[in-house]
């Protein structure tokens, strides 16, 4: 019987495709890739990767410890590689307002009950509940793909990570 | 809406019923779909036509434009469906030998899927990979409605969450014969008691390994508008997909290789690549078909907003992702 591989990339090791045109611009296709995009960042950048209007898919190069970040919506973390432990705390009063959009820092430590805790590898996604506050650690740098709304603190280098 | 509105005929010498909707008519033989409308008639592979079919009733006509092939197809205006002839082929445009006719999509769905269940015999999936199921020619015997009328998987806020859609198990969901080296480990999830159904995680990887169908993207979390369609892909897309809005795809393993055109009229645009970890905005004015030559996941991300795509046709929002 044939064995078959599946084939993942990681920060040490990923291969990228590309766009061959025939009649067209590269740059309308934003194209990049996630590995090579978290290995260019600091840890815990929230770079953008994907965007549609007001929605935005961020590459989180996760390494570290987190500040305690709250957002107002679901938001789902997916690991592409590495290990990363998630601390979830329902906050006694919610710190911002229903309609805004993408994560804020806590500038400090959260007041409330604690919920729980996750540990994500490569693969596993989670939800980080709206209106909790929440902390990331990762022991080796990892990479987390996060579906979220742009925030205050969402990066956007298309320029310097696209194909042009 | 009941059956019999629909508008079939009796069976054909080869068993199968014919259907008219609209100036269209659709009738199968052994090996194809023959169509025909006010200003020309067409011929289609059965095997093309019936996995085109089962995408467009299974997906409610998707978003944009649903190519059959180069010439037939359907364009979803959500509420209404134009099912066409022509209309995106430029030859056909400058011969003004294209056709196209609105439906109720109550109407169109309806005659859709008796003709996907009356077409589609026992032996075959039009989901399935082709090395996974057997053909779909000869003249009718039996039917596969259990394979053709799956219900399409839907999470309302993510997959693993409680009350949400379950993960999928050996029972009914075994290992897909090329995604067997998938780790199947499930996160650590501690949840404090009273906040079991917000701790919540999953591993997506291994949900996608025990796919049974290909090409078929459908939603594990739901961020307000924003859609994760994740799909396993191998073989061919058997629809060559036009956007109404910017759609984009996160190759999350192996490799798929797009074949891109331009919506309207079909001239090619691009190749693109797409390895594990790129991701690539496919822009709000082409048609785009993948191919995959080992099973391979594919994060499809959707913007299901109403509005998009109404902005996007009036200029209002770029058919392009991003300025830089
Ligand atoms: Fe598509």
């Amino acid at each position: 019987m044939t064995t078959y591989e599946t084939k993942f990339g990681s920060l040490d090791y990923y291969e990228k495709g590309g766009i061959e045109v025939i009649d067209d611009d590269p740059k309308h296709y934003a194209f990049s890739n996630v590995f090579e995009v978290a290995n260019a960042s600091a840890p815990w950048e929230k770079v953008a990767v994907g965007k549609n209007m007001e929605y935005v898919l961020e590459v989180i190069r996760a390494e570290g410890t987190s500040e305690w970040r709250t957002c107002a919506h679901d938001e789902f973390p997916l690991v592409l590689d590495g290990e990363v432990t998630i601390e979830l705390v329902k906050l006694d009063i919610p710190l911002v307002a229903a309609d805004k959009h993408g994560s804020v820092s806590l500038g400090g430590e959260p007041i409330g009950k604690a919920m729980g805790r996750i540990v994500l590898r490569r693969g596993h996604q989670a939800l980080l509940p709206a209106n909790a506050a929440y902390r990331m650690s990762a022991d080796t740098a990892s990479v987390v793909l996060l579906q979220t709304i742009h925030g205050d603190d969402t990066i956007e280098r298309w320029a310097e990570i696209c194909l042009s | 809406m009941t059956v019999t509105d629909v508008s079939a005929t009796a069976p054909n010498a080869q068993g199968y019923r014919g259907f008219k909707l609209g100036g269209f008519h659709f009738s199968r033989d052994e090996f194809f779909v023959h169509l025909s409308w006010p200003t020309g008639k067409h011929v289609i592979s059965a095997d093309t036509f019936l996995k085109a079919l089962q995408r467009d009733v299974a997906w409610d006509f998707f978003y944009g434009t649903v190519n059959f092939d180069h010439v037939f197809g359907t364009v979803n205006h959500y509420g209404t469906v134009d099912m066409f002839a022509g209309r995106f082929n430029d030859a056909y445009r400058k011969a003004e030998l294209d056709h196209s006719e609105n439906f109720d999509t109550l109407l169109i769905r309806e005659t859709f899927k008796e003709m996907l269940d009356d077409w589609t015999n026992a032996s075959f999936d039009p989901f399935a990979s082709p090395t996974e199921t057997g053909k779909p020619f000869g003249v009718k015997n039996g039917s596969n409605t259990a394979a053709v009328t799956r219900r399409r998987v839907a999470a309302n806020r993510m997959v693993g969450v409680p009350g949400d859609e379950q993960i999928r198990t050996d029972a009914t969901h075994p290992i897909n014969r090329m995604f067997a080296d998938v780790p199947q480990d499930d996160p650590d999830i501690h949840a404090e008691p009273g906040f079991e159904g917000e701790v919540a995680a999953y591993n997506l990887f291994a949900y996608l390994s025990r796919s049974d169908v290909t090409w078929n993207p459908s939603v594990v979390s739901v961020c307000k508008a924003s859609l994760y369609c994740p799909t396993t892909e191998e073989y061919i897309l058997p629809v060559v997909h036009g956007n109404d809005r910017v759609e984009w795809f996160v190759q999350l393993s192996d490799e798929i290789v797009w074949e891109v055109h331009d919506r309207d009229t079909g001239a090619p645009r691009s190749k693109v690549t797409m390895k594990a970890g790129d991701v690539a905005a496919m822009p709000g004015d082409i048609r785009h078909q993948g191919y995959s030559s080992k099973r391979s996941m594919l994060l499809v991300w959707e913007n299901a907003s109403p509005g998009l795509p109404e902005l996007i046709s009036t200029g209002q929002v770029s058919v392009y992702p991003v300025d830089f």
